[in-house]
């Protein structure tokens, strides 16, 4: 009897909780963006990172980025800071509704004054949103410098 | 959906609400349908149904005083409370309550890092801490600590480990319940305690020794109704100097028990972390003639299984090992971990993974570059709080049962079996338990397995089939002896039933001590299945 090592999605998938997952899953890569955050955005901006970013930013393997990747098929960001078709009221909405298995995030966590500036932040200019938001352990890792 | 709290009206709720807005300020009270959306169980198999169970209402502290005050406020308009802390319990009930119309007590606010001891080795927190925001301070602050954390990482240190939920660094750390020291609680009448040491005026160690004197009520308070829990220590393991990785695999379906017999022993001795059990044999899981072989109803026989692997030229069973401590040690364990199962399972092959020390590099994090293919989520192995692990999550969330096996092989192929055959009536949820379904070395010193089958917002068929296979879930691993270790509001009848020795004694011990502190169930009343008198009929 001879068995083909199938790498087949749907059985993979039907079997990535009990075979634990398989690395290497990866959402394309946005190229990244320099620059300063202009002055009125850096909150929304520190309000994305913390609560946005670890399923939202542009590096690898994040669940919102691979699922918006999915979604939309590269017809548009994959990366939410780089959208520039995300109106304040969206924002809004799936903040506080949620999409998928994206919960909803109560206002103890993202306050109103929050999501406004977060909602500011996600439909300024490119220009002036400055570099993407680091991951946590990425900004860490990079605070530490030199103790490398 | 609107819902009032039990045996009140729509004038005493208002009077209640305008208590708890007198008590921490209006902009800290919510309720209606719109407000409360965010405090439903966006993970919810009965989401949309009459079994969905809806707060009428939220109020978020400042403080611990004001803690008191909303319980006592609560008691005198007799309202259930259901506190959460990050409200991020996903798969377990999220921050839906046990009972309709409870106002949930969402601790968010309460996000104080109060202590960090670097020297001694424990952190004294909030319930609104995540553990993002533990990592945070002990990075910025450039503290030689490693906090051991769930996935994902938004949840908080208090809620999981009341919750009894788990990590994946050393065995004492995982167990994150048992890694706490010292708690403050809101009692049901208001009063403040302290345990452990804490008790003690002047104490300092109230996170160093969890005891004190006299009896110790704070298991009491993980998955339980007694309390609101306000502060808590726990322990963190000083930051390794080095890690290393590994992987050893064996040939046969057999070797696996000598190969988890080993495992227990290396854990248990100290010499390994948390280790990923794994088959190469899913790779073959594609192939529909595998896959019937792999769900065979009664479980393949060792030699189908054998002549399987023997064809494909693959091994049956690996184990990932994960070392941590100073570098000569590392290699020391991984050297003798290798040594000690290869020369006892013939055909065993070892293969050195990365090792670096520690804190790790993005790469390093990032797990990228080991000489096999991995299963090992790098940052939650070194503690690096994060949501990587969401991207397992499937349709729009999950339900969760893991039911508690011993550390053997025997007990593992029985569980495939068993749970196997007994979820083939539900042909539509993919076979969670099949020849190849690995224990997961999440506690200390059991084994797990998980079933999580999907939930979607917009299929209550799905979802049904989804309920009725966690209900016989539960009830199939009881009759063998295996129970779960947490469970929804949803499901936590079911799950308190199944622990029924003698006649329920212990339901039946913690029904007494409810009625003694709290009659009319202030505090989650039914949580972790018990339930106040006022309640119980």
């Amino acid at each position: 009897m001879r068995y083909l090592a199938l790498a087949c999605a749907a059985a993979v998938a039907a079997l990535a909780l009990n075979a634990a997952q398989a690395q290497g899953e990866t959402a394309p890569r946005t190229a990244p963006r320099t620059g300063q955050t202009a002055p009125e955005l850096q909150r929304g901006k520190a309000v994305f990172a913390h609560w946005c970013a670890p399923c939202h930013a542009t590096g690898a393997g994040l669940a919102g980025t691979m699922s918006l990747e999915a979604k939309y098929d590269g017809s548009v960001p994959a990366a939410l800071e780089d959208r520039t078709d995300l109106q304040p009221a969206v924002i809004g909405y799936f903040v506080r509704t949620g999409v998928a298995w994206m919960p909803p995030f109560r206002p103890t966590e993202i306050s109103d004054d929050d999501l406004a500036a977060l909602s500011a932040y996600l439909s300024a200019p490119l220009a002036d949103r400055g570099a993407h938001a680091p991951l946590l352990a990425d900004e860490m890792v990079r605070a530490r410098g030199s103790e490398q | 959906m609107s819902v009032l709290p039990p045996d009140l009206d729509e004038a005493g709720f208002a009077t209640f609400l305008e208590q708890l807005r007198g008590a921490v300020g209006a902009d800290w009270v919510w309720s209606g349908e719109a407000d409360m959306f965010p405090y439903r169980d966006s993970f919810s198999p009965v989401w949309n149904t009459g079994e969905e169970r809806h707060a009428s209402a939220a109020v978020a502290p400042a403080d611990v005083e004001q803690v008191s005050e909303i319980v006592r406020i609560a008691r005198r308009h007799r309202v259930p409370l259901f506190p959460i802390s990050t409200g991020k319990n996903f798969g377990y009930g999220g921050p839906s309550p046990n009972v309709n119309g409870s106002v949930v007590l969402d601790l968010k606010r309460m996000n104080r890092v109060i202590e960090i001891n670097e020297a001694r080795a424990y952190a004294l927190v909030e319930p609104g801490v995540s553990y993002f925001d533990l990592y945070r301070e002990i990075q910025e602050r450039g503290l030689k600590l490693m906090v051991d954390c769930p996935d994902p990482g938004w949840g908080s240190p208090i809620g999981n480990s009341l919750e009894r939920g788990v990590g994946y660094t050393m065995p004492h750390f995982r167990d994150h319940f048992g890694a706490h020291c010292g708690m403050e609680v809101v009692l049901p009448d208001g009063e403040v305690m302290r345990t452990g040491m804490g008790a003690l005026p002047g104490s300092d160690t109230w996170q160093e020794y969890p005891y004190g004197f006299g009896p110790d009520p704070a298991g009491l308070f993980a998955q339980g109704p007694f309390g609101v829990v306000t502060k808590m220590g726990f322990r963190l393991l000083p930051l390794p100097e080095y890690y290393r990785s590994g992987m050893i695999s064996v040939p046969r379906r057999a070797d696996f028990a000598k190969l988890v017999d080993h495992v227990n022993y290396l854990s248990d001795s100290g010499l390994i972390g948390e280790v990923e059990f794994g088959s190469p044999l899913s790779a073959l899981m594609g192939d529909p003639q595998f896959l019937a072989l792999a769900t065979k109803t009664g479980g393949p026989s060792n030699a189908e299984m054998d002549a399987a692997a023997e064809a494909a030229g693959l091994h049956s069973w690996h184990v990932e090992l994960q070392i941590f401590g100073p570098e000569a040690t590392t290699l020391a364990n991984w050297n003798y971990a290798s040594d000690r199962i290869l020369s006892d399972i013939p055909g065993a092959i070892a293969i050195a993974g990365d090792h670096f020390p520690l804190p790790a590099t993005d790469d390093q994090l990032d797990n990228q570059t080991q000489p096999y293919r991995s299963s090992i989520k790098r940052r939650r192995s070194l503690g690096v709080p994060s949501l990587g692990a969401w991207k397992i999550v499937r349709d729009d969330g999950h339900v969760g049962f893991f039911p508690v096996l011993p550390r053997t092989a025997e007990a593992v192929f029985e569980m495939q079996r068993v749970l196997g055959d007994a979820m083939k009536e539900f042909p539509t949820l993919p076979p969670f338990f099949n020849a190849l379904t690995m224990p997961l070395f999440w506690h200390t010193h059991t084994f797990q397995m998980v079933f999580a089958p999907s939930i979607k917002h917009d299929d209550p068929a799905h979802n049904a089939i989804t309920h009725a296979a966690m209900k016989k879930c539960v009830a199939v691993a009881a009759q063998h002896g295996w129970g779960d270790y947490r469970a929804a509001p949803i499901y936590q009848d079911d799950v308190s039933d199944t622990y029924g020795f003698n006649n329920h004694i212990l339901r039946r011990f913690h029904e007494q001590l409810k009625d003694a502190i709290d009659p009319d169930g202030i505090i989650a009343p039914g949580r972790g299945g018990v339930w106040p008198r006022r309640f119980r009929s």
